[in-house]
């Protein structure tokens, strides 16, 4: 007995054996889940969190080789879905028709009108406007591109919305719907950082998550582009749909969990490519570099290493993954909808994955987004379950049944998932499966 | 029974030791000044006697009680005071301000000291309404000292308040130090002036790695050949 | 002369009732920051807390049948204020406090008011549930003062509530109370020094432990304060203030973390340049269509940024201030 204890206690001591533990254990979790709640519902779970698990992995690289705060994964999310309705949706013929694409022809020459003289005005130092007058100069540029932008962008909005709803999609295949995702990403994230970066965190994580406000903000009102609230749907998949697999002759149970299996296998796969990428590029010089600058800031620095310039790339890769992941639930889930994500669910959430699973190792990482979406997801039908126990007491007692218990059962999530991250800050503080630090 | 006494401190920052085994003991009329190379650990020594460090061997007795690893708002009230090399002035607060933190352990009516400190540093006394900050080092240095006296201590501990100072400010300080051991308090200081400062102590310690390697009055030492070689630049 | 009537309204008005609360969150921001050196996440929740315990103290006490002149909630503040102070203590030590004692790095600390966020939303919603309530127990209506203003020949009135009136009120006293208490009391000066120095705070000998929690207590019971007065402003709903902590934390920000004075400035400026900047300049400048040629009509909605926009308008005076002065516009003044 004691003997077997000492061995699990070895075990545990050793990250290898301890991550082989854990996950062994998550694998049982899942099982569990899957009797109880079905196969097509535990595959469900299973396909949002592997696209979960990229985006924390996204953040890894962010937060836990670079030490760079970001709360704007909720914005990188809405982008990828965003960027993946404009391509993979069906193409809108009723917006192609008419005079819309003439009119954001007009917006984009307005705009680039406006770049150019925000550029133009930046470079007033030639003719001898120095210092203070430069910088009012290029107030003024911006102040004039804008309304000049604005004075194109708002009729063509108005006359997009009003005759053809929105611009629609490409029609392109969904994969691409998530690269582009990861591309728009990329671009959105290297003016971030440029702006950003060399901020201190804590200035970082509210600059960021100002950043993800307006980015919801941008992608919630722009209508015309991504309906807004109105929703898209429905988001056509890479892989046959159930109602296809129905069409060929399975039965409805059935379709759902081939359809499902073939969405996870090929979310899996981009896990792992993306995964073995990352782990690699971390193994090799450039991590070293990378684990340099997050530990030792100023020596890296003075050691003539471009700081600021790594630190821009990692940046740019995590958002990258993160475009991804949100492209890939967006296509999940059939619906875009603007109005469905909240910091809570949606960076917050992200952030409790990496600190759980253990900032800076990847297996930690990924089983902590595996853990915690379970944890989340499973949280309401428990509390569920809870209260409508306490609420055949409640009413024993006379005090009357508790009132809406699915909208607050619902929330009991939000409340775990801060429990489970102060816990895992208390005694936990590396996560379940620590960095491993090599001394070479 | 000495004012204070250190026997066999040993301590440091969590890692190894930086304090292997000092002693020093110093009188109420004493100016103690203790000496030796950069890293010695004389800084480290005041910062154990202040809590501010764990102490894992050895007592510190002050009042007839061992004060080891208490905090300073307990010693504080006990009758010790401690100026910290850098960063020793609240720098947005004025001068007497500066004056009223340090008589923060204090209930009773501090006005009497506060005069007796603006007697001794006039030049505050027409800058009280101004932010230390703006002040100059020299007279940020007597802030510091104005507000570590403000406790009324028995024992005044000061970190090299030399260093950055003109020579005639260093003068300035050096007497100052002299006045306030006349007044009744016990002075125990680090300084690099080693010199200038033993000369006028009664006490004198070499520190060097963490541990004694010579004691006596300031002028036995000066006078001692090898001290000189070795720890006063020949 | 309606036109300037529209814009006390809408912007004198308006904004100083924004200001008021922003500057009520910012100060506990800064202060927390001066002294515990980490920025406060969750404050905006500690300020949704708040408004809920005063919500249910005025609900407690309307069904005991007992009303007042003044909005209930006004009434019961004092009292949300002492639990929601209380509260706040509780959440330091049991959140907080231990992690500062480990030597936790400022981030973790900030990564642990998240995981308080996440604990109040979700008690809260668990609690109330998710949806928006009248802050008004029942029976209780907004009044309004109408200030006739025929006199200077404008046809319609200045408008302003009674909780608005209020709520200046309060903010001024708390402000100026605020402002004695840290330059003449002794725990307020020792809470200044301690945001300057905190080293010498200690070796100086003053209680760290009494400032920080004296700390909370203020931060906590404004924070109430703010919570309150948002929720009789608008409604009281779970992610009632966690929607406004961007404006606040960049309210403490521009005023420079850790400068009170400097919180209370940046609340009024960001609440301000929010409200001019969605304010519809057509409805003041329409008398120029009459000078204006034919065909040259000022467009019906003339704002700087569209209202759905408002919150670019703090984070673009946030990004700018932290790129040109990082430091706060205060820095060099002495508070
Ligand atoms: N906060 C600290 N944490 C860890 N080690 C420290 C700390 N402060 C000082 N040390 C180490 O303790 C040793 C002694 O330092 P101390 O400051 O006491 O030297 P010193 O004798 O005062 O020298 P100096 O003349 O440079 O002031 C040094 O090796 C130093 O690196
Ligand atoms: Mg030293």
């Amino acid at each position: 007995m004691s003997a077997a204890s000492n061995s699990v206690t070895k075990a545990w001591d050793n990250p290898v054996r301890r991550g082989i533990l854990l996950f062994v254990a998550m694998f049982f979790i899942v099982l569990a889940v899957g009797i109880i709640q079905g196969t097509a519902s535990i595959l469900l779970i299973l396909t949002q969190a592997t696209a979960f698990a990229l985006i924390a992995l996204g953040l890894n690289i962010q937060w836990g080789y670079g030490g760079l705060f970001n709360f704007a994964i909720m914005g990188f999310l809405m982008v990828g879905g965003a960027s993946t309705v404009f391509l993979s949706y069906p193409v809108n013929m009723a917006f192609w028709e008419s005079d819309g694409p003439m009119m954001l022809g007009r917006v984009l020459a307005a705009f680039a009108v406006a770049v150019a003289l925000v550029l133009l005005a930046r470079r007033v130092d030639r003719i001898g406007i120095t210092g203070k007058w430069r910088t009012a100069v290029v107030a003024l540029a911006w102040f004039v591109g804008y309304i000049i932008y604005r004075t194109q962008i708002d009729p063509a909005a108005a006359y997009i919305e009003s005759t053809a709803g929105f611009v629609g999609g490409l029609g392109l295949h969904p994969v691409l719907g998530w690269a582009f995702g990861g591309l728009v990403s990329a671009v959105i994230a290297f003016y971030i950082g440029k702006i950003s970066l060399g901020l201190r965190t804590d200035y970082l994580a509210i600059a960021t998550i100002g950043i993800s406000e307006i980015l919801r903000a941008l992608i919630k009102n722009m209508d015309w582009l991504t309906r807004g609230t109105m929703t898209v749907s429905p988001m056509p998949w890479p892989t046959p749909l159930p109602q296809q697999l129905q069409a060929a002759g399975f039965s409805i149970p059935d379709s759902f969990v081939y359809a499902r299996v073939m969405f996870l296998v090929l979310s899996v796969v981009i896990l792992i490519g993306a995964f073995f990428l990352v782990q690699r590029a971390y193994g090799g010089p450039w991590g070293r570099m990378m684990r340099a600058i997050r530990d030792n800031h100023i020596a890296a620095g003075s050691m003539g290493k471009d700081v600021t310039g790594r630190q821009l790339e990692l940046f740019i890769f995590g958002s990258i993954l993160m475009g991804i992941g949100g492209a890939m639930l967006a296509t999940f889930t059939q619906i875009f909808d603007p109005s469905g994500y909240q910091p809570i669910n949606h960076t917050f959430m992200v952030w409790v994955m990496v600190i759980v699973g253990g900032a800076g190792n990847n297996w930690g990482v990924v089983l902590g987004a595996f853990l915690i979406y379970i944890v989340w997801i499973i949280s309401d039908p428990l509390a569920q379950m809870i209260f409508l126990n306490l609420s055949v007491i409640t009413e024993q007692l006379g005090w009357g049944a508790i009132p809406e218990i699915d909208s607050r059962a619902l929330q009991m999530r939000v409340f775990v998932l801060g429990v489970v991250i102060t816990i895992a800050l208390r005694y936990a503080p590396k996560g379940l499966i620590p960095e491993t630090v090599k001394s070479s | 029974m000495p004012l204070i006494e250190l026997k066999h401190v040993v301590g440091g920052y969590g890692g190894a030791p930086i304090l292997n085994g000092v002693d020093i003991a110093i009188e109420k009329s004493d100016i103690g000044v203790i000496v030796g190379p950069n890293g010695a650990g004389k800084s480290t020594t005041l910062k154990a006697i202040f809590g501010l460090l764990k102490v894992t061997g050895g007592t510190i007795d002050f009042g007839g009680e061992n004060i080891a690893n208490s905090l300073p708002d307990k010693l504080v009230p006990k009758g010790l005071s401690f100026v910290p090399q850098e960063k020793n002035v609240f720098t947005s607060m004025t001068v007497e301000e500066n004056l009223e933190m340090g008589a923060f352990t204090r209930r009773d009516d501090y006005s009497a000291t506060m005069a007796w400190v603006y007697e001794m540093f006039p030049v505050l006394a027409e800058k009280r309404r101004q932010p230390a900050g703006e002040l100059s080092g020299g007279q940020r240095q007597m802030v510091a000292m104005g507000r570590a006296l403000m406790s009324k201590p028995s024992l005044l501990m000061l970190d090299e308040p030399s260093a950055g100072l003109s020579p005639r400010y260093v003068i300035e300080i050096f007497e100052t130090i002299q006045r306030v051991n006349k007044e009744g308090v016990g002075i125990l200081m680090v300084e690099q002036n080693a010199r200038q400062a033993l000369a006028f102590a009664t006490k004198g310690f070499v520190l060097a790695q963490g541990q004694n390697r010579f004691t006596g009055t300031g002028p036995e030492l000066i006078a001692d050949p090898e001290v000189a070689k070795s720890f006063l630049g020949g | 002369m309606d036109e300037l009537i529209f814009f006390i309204n809408r912007v004198l008005i308006s904004g100083t009732v924004l200001g008021s609360i922003y500057a009520l969150g910012a100060i506990g921001v800064t202060l927390i920051f001066g002294i515990l050196r980490f920025a406060h996440f969750a404050h905006g929740d500690m300020m949704t807390m708040g408004a809920f315990i005063a919500f249910l103290l005025a609900a407690a006490l309307a069904a005991m049948g007992i009303t007042f002149p003044l909005p209930m909630a006004f009434v019961v503040l004092p009292v949300a204020m002492v639990i929601t102070a209380i509260l706040a203590l509780g959440i330091d030590k049991g959140f907080y406090a231990p992690l500062r004692a480990r030597g936790a790095k400022p981030v973790t600390l900030l990564i642990a008011s998240i995981g308080v966020t996440l604990m109040i939303q979700g008690l809260v919603r668990l609690i109330f549930g998710s949806g928006t309530r009248q802050m008004y127990v029942p029976g209780e209506s907004k009044d309004i003062f109408r200030i006739d203003m025929s006199w200077a020949g404008g046809s319609r009135p200045i408008n302003i509530t009674e909780p608005q009136l209020i709520m200046f009120v309060v903010t001024a006293i708390i402000v100026i109370a605020l402002h004695f208490f840290l330059t003449r009391s002794r725990l307020g000066k020792a809470m200044r020094a301690m945001a300057d120095n905190a080293d010498l705070a200690q070796v100086s000998g003053i209680n760290t432990a009494l400032v920080v929690r004296v700390t909370w207590v203020i931060a906590g019971a404004l924070a109430c304060v703010a919570g309150t007065m948002l929720a009789l402003d608008v409604a009281l709903m779970p992610d009632l203030a966690f929607n406004i902590v961007l404006p606040i934390f960049a309210a403490a920000i521009v005023g420079g973390l850790g400068h009170a004075y400097g919180a209370i400035v940046g609340g009024f400026l960001i609440a301000f340049a929010e409200t001019l900047a969605v304010f519809n300049w057509t409805a003041v400048l329409r008398p120029l269509n009459n000078i204006l040629p034919e065909g040259m009509e000022l467009p019906a909605n003339l704002s700087l940024v569209p209202t759905e926009y408002k919150l670019t308008v703090a984070f673009v005076i946030l990004v700018i201030t932290l790129l040109m002065r990082p430091t706060g516009i205060f820095k060099g003044a002495s508070t």
